[in-house]
């Protein structure tokens, strides 16, 4: 029965998608030399100096490398908390 | 007239750049091109057997960079082919005996004379890549559907454009259909989604062209084989036609997978 299931489903574990899904990784890291430790690294100081300016919430940001075409793009997306009211000074 | 050159390139090692530039010039120059092929691979060269004209080498390219011939005793004239020419690689020097600068002197000479100058490159990202790529107009990168040559494509597209000899082209080799169809073999598709070039042709994995290289008899001069159409077509589209490309597979999804079931004998 789960062999109908895996087949009806499709081709998840078929080896050719598992050769895609892992030179998509293997390209962003060639293409940007980056590493996803040096991505982390990048990621905690953007938030470091990000967070020295206006409250966010550090759990909720994503960065992610995206690709278009042959660019490569990185994408921050920083959700602002809410404010209640402009600081006074 | 001026020639067109055009450099075989694509870093990883053994996906067919011998072979594709033979057929290639085989089948330019059945479609009437004027061409000359330059084997750029110095040391380790290769493009004489596979056309077969290994017995009739007296002088090569590095006997032409340095002076020890003139550029025409160089060219071995392919006696099948009337238009079709090879000039050698050296086998017993290095990439290091020929400068990029050589190789755009050498084809400066050569344009006025030709309509093709196709150029195979070595492996690998080095010297010999340089040299190959240098006084290209043209570069086509040839890969096949499988991860290492995909991703060193990857890496060779990315240096022809850091020389500014982009956007390249690409040729995806040995495609297996019947490996396709059954999911485990990369799709055309998926190598151009994740190599974001532009295709000139996909040549089917065809047992002709091992035996035509046994033979020495590149398969586009028969064109009766798969793999022979599919180089006579990126011949045509390099001269500008546009050529519909094969149609080698077929995703396969559930209604493919059910009428296969359906059928007998099917699957």
């Amino acid at each position: 029965m789960a062999n109908w299931l895996d087949w009806l489903t499709g081709q998840k574990n078929k080896s050719a998608n598992q050769a895609k899904e892992r030179l998509k990784l293997v390209l962003i890291n060639d293409r940007t030399d980056l590493s996803p430790a040096e991505l982390e690294l990048l990621k905690n100081e953007l938030l470091e100096v990000i967070s020295r300016h206006i409250e966010i919430d550090p759990a909720a940001v994503q960065i992610t490398m995206a690709q278009e075409g042959r660019e490569q793009r990185l994408l921050a997306d920083i959700p602002l908390k809410p404010q209640m009211r402009r600081r006074n000074r | 007239m001026g020639a067109t050159v055009a450099t075989i390139t694509s870093g990883k090692g053994g996906v067919g750049k011998t072979t594709t530039t033979a057929n290639l010039a085989v089948a330019l120059a059945m479609g009437g091109k004027k061409v000359v092929c330059v084997d750029g691979d110095i040391g380790l060269r290769n493009l004489d057997v596979v056309l077969g004209l290994e017995n009739r080498i007296v002088y090569d390219l590095v006997d032409v960079v340095e002076g020890r011939c003139r550029l025409r005793q160089a060219m071995i004239r392919d006696k099948r082919l009337p238009e079709l020419y090879l000039i050698p690689a050296a086998q017993t020097r290095d990439k290091s005996a020929v400068s990029p600068s050589d190789m755009v002197r050498l084809c400066d000479e050569l344009r006025p004379e030709v309509d093709w100058i196709l150029i195979d490159s070595p492996a690998g990202i080095e010297r010999g890549f340089r040299n190959a790529v240098a006084p290209a107009d043209l570069v086509v990168v040839v890969t096949n559907p499988e991860v290492s040559a995909v991703r060193d494509a990857d890496r060779i597209i990315g240096l022809i454009e850091a020389e500014e000899k982009g956007p390249a082209r690409l040729i995806i080799n040995r495609l297996n259909p019947a490996l396709v169809r059954r999911g485990d073999m990369l799709t055309a598709d998926d190598v151009l989604e994740l190599l974001a070039i532009e295709l000139i042709g996909i040549v089917p994995e065809d047992e002709h062209v091992i035996t035509s290289s046994n033979r020495g008899q590149p398969v586009a001069l028969d064109g009766k084989s798969r793999a022979g159409e599919a180089f006579h077509n990126i011949a045509r589209r390099m001269n500008g036609e546009k050529v519909p490309f094969m149609n080698l597979e077929q995703k396969d999804g559930f209604f493919n997978r059910l009428s296969r079931l359906m059928r007998p004998g099917g699957n």
